[in-house]
């Protein structure tokens, strides 16, 4: 920590209230922001994260659409073209497939295409993942697929103080971001945050726990539970660490090579269908950057390969701190 | 405007040509919407308004200046700078995936408004396009935010091969309008002149704050749909044959000749222009340097560490530096 760390002032947030926060800063610093989507701006938002916004910038800037996730989206590119700076929210990410071809065929490609004459500095919000009993569509954990379209970033805070520092950079990246908030890490997730400015560069993981015998690799709410994990080994004696990726795209390959020269054995969990998914992406990675510093096989721990189930399915589907630690007992227990 | 739809009518049948020739890719023609391309434009300040196209009209969009030909050119035989077109022209690169530039034009046309900028978004698109959800969206949302966007099918008869009467049941695609809460025009879409003059009202009634307009030119796809479709297995002869009657190029020039303000050397010298701009279009887009490492540039304003990887793998595989 360098002095200035020291000396920086925290207040411990949830960290709905830090996106909150985060919004109302940007919106202050930069009138080209504009927040819109579905119930934004007269209720603030379904999970309360645009709460105050609209008495504060007024219905211009802060504006409920029409019941239409691809028109929020399109209507972005087109701002976007025009000198805005959109940060639209997708109500839940499951929806975003209503979008998918603005978001897929039209935000991520709008600079490759026109060849930087219209930039996308669009910010898509979207609450995702599971544990709270929500209908269908409204836990699914699509971010794999949303890694496979080039030309989006996707970001995935695990703490209150990175949703802070995170967010801030999304609104000010010139490129598209697809800012992905824990469902269960609204209110789930509380921690001390910088009051003032606070940016986090993207690409750059962050060790929630150190360890030399295993490493967790994870991302979003699934952090929180992994550090859970570690606690528990710790208290046996057994040093575990976890790698918050922070950002899926970009993704930070050295943090990801250093890990697993450390340790040999590593964990990746994800919420997510395995087939295909980041967590196999992460594989490939260490594969190719770090076959040779393995001493086990890498283990994913995963959602299933079934649709998101539902409700009383659901805790059988996300990972928990059970399999987890099922998974780094068959790493510990395996012999190079 | 006839020696723009002149020019746009050249450049179509050139580009039919190249590509015959194996020298340029996939190309959708003009012919028979050189009316409804031309008069809208003319209807519009080039200074202050935008165009969003679909993937035909960049070929008549000559009122925005010779560099979108130049540009649609290279887009034709694939080289990247074909999608952009520099500042300040207020043009979109062609869209390919129907009906998404609706919703764009709708968000530009919310930024100049925010902005208190005093122009207009006009889109084109098809009959097909208004069969996608977005063409609905779109104009759900102009009407709800009262944005200064002009709305313009091409009514071209036909989506590749698909006629109107499978598109809708409604009585006309203007009839749309009503459920948007914004005012739906009918035009005769071979007549520029009329064209023009309902564009320039929408584009008033977009500056009066007034908000949305839909307008249906209706026309005729007097050619295939691209390069790569053959109309003869599904357009009806007679009904080509009594489209052909009305070509917007042969009935706009026995107008302007029976005003007594065109004739033969004229339309000489129009069609030199013609052959002209496409000349220059051509050698400017044949001629552009390209590097395999293109490949890699303008998907983020920086590359990724992973992007960089694989750009500096292919330098390599390339042969190092070009």
């Amino acid at each position: 920590m360098t002095n200035d760390d020291n000396l920086r002032e925290e207040e411990t947030l949830t960290m709905v209230t830090a996106i909150n926060q985060t919004l109302m800063a940007e919106m202050r610093r930069d009138e080209r922001v504009m927040v819109f989507g579905e119930d934004v701006a007269l209720s603030g938002g379904v999970f309360r994260a645009t709460e105050g916004l609209m008495a504060e910038f007024g219905e211009d800037r802060v504006v409920d659409m029409p019941l239409a996730e691809a028109a929020i989206l399109g209507a972005a590119a087109g701002l976007a073209a025009g000198g805005m700076v959109p940060v639209p929210e997708i109500q839940f990410l499951g929806f975003s497939y209503q979008a998918m071809h603005q978001l897929a065929g039209q935000i991520a490609r709008f600079r490759y295409r026109t060849q930087s004459r219209f930039t996308m500095g669009i910010t898509i919000r979207a609450p995702f993942g599971g544990g709270v009993r929500t209908p269908e569509l409204h836990s699914d954990s699509l971010e794999g697929q949303l890694t496979n379209i080039a030309g989006l970033k996707i970001v995935t805070p695990a703490t209150a103080a990175d949703a802070k520092g995170l967010l801030t950079e999304a609104i000010r990246d010139p490129d598209p971001v697809v800012f992905l908030e824990p469902l269960r890490g609204y209110r789930g997730i509380k921690g001390p945050v910088p009051t003032g400015e606070h940016r986090v560069p993207f690409g750059q993981a962050r060790w929630a726990a150190a360890g030399d015998d295993v490493t967790i690799i994870a991302w979003s709410y699934q952090v929180e539970v992994a550090t859970r994990v570690a606690r528990r080994f710790a208290e046996q004696g057994i040093s575990v660490g976890v790698l918050d990726l922070r950002t899926l795209v970009p993704l930070d390959i050295s943090s990801i090579v250093a890990a697993v020269e450390r340790t040999g054995r590593v964990v990746i969990v994800e919420e997510a269908v395995p087939t295909a998914g980041f967590a196999a992406e992460i594989m490939a990675t260490i594969n190719e950057h770090a076959f040779y510093s393995l001493e086990a096989p890498p283990v994913r721990v995963s959602g299933f390969d079934t649709p998101y189930p539902v409700g009383m399915l659901e805790d059988s589907y996300v990972p928990d701190v059970r399999r987890i630690e099922a998974a780094v007992n068959q790493l510990l227990r395996a012999a190079p | 405007m006839l020696c723009e739809m002149i020019k746009a009518r050249i450049a179509s049948d050139r580009l039919w040509s190249l590509q015959r020739q194996g020298r340029i890719g996939t190309i959708a023609p003009i012919n028979g919407q050189e009316a409804t391309t031309v008069g809208a434009s003319w209807a519009l300040d080039p200074a202050h308004d935008w165009i969003l196209p679909q993937y035909r009209e960049p070929l008549g969009l000559g009122r925005y200046g010779p560099e979108v030909l130049h540009r649609f050119t290279a887009w034709a035989i694939g080289h990247p700078q074909g999608g952009h077109i520099p500042e300040p022209i207020r043009v979109f690169p062609p869209q390919i995936s129907l009906a998404t530039q609706i919703l764009h034009a709708v968000g530009l046309a919310w930024a100049l408004k925010m902005r208190k900028e005093p122009a207009v978004a006009l889109t084109f698109f098809g009959d097909g396009s208004t069969s996608e959800g977005d063409f609905y969206e779109a104009g759900n949302l102009a009407g709800v935010l009262e944005v200064p966007v002009i709305f313009l099918i091409s009514n071209n008869q036909w989506a590749i091969s698909t006629p109107t009467s499978r598109q809708t049941a409604a009585a006309g695609f203007a009839a749309k309008a009503e459920a948007f809460g914004i005012p739906g025009v009918t035009v005769d879409g071979n007549d520029p002149l009329a064209v023009m003059e309902v564009v320039a009202a929408a584009r008033g009634h977009a500056l009066a704050g007034n908000g949305a307009t839909l307008i249906e030119a209706v026309n005729y796809r007097l050619g295939a749909h691209t390069t790569a479709d053959d109309p003869t297995r599904y357009v009806p002869p007679e009904e080509l044959a009594a489209a052909k009657e009305r070509d917007p190029l042969i009935v706009f020039r026995r107008q302007l000749e029976n005003r007594g303000i065109w004739d033969r050397a004229m339309q000489a010298d129009a069609e030199k222009a013609g052959e002209r701009a496409i000349d220059e279009a051509w050698a400017w887009a044949s001629n552009l340097p390209l590097q395999q490492t293109a490949l890699f540039d303008h998907v983020f304003a920086a590359p990724t560490p992973r992007q960089r990887q694989q750009r500096d793998a292919m330098t390599e595989y390339l042969g190092g530096a070009q």
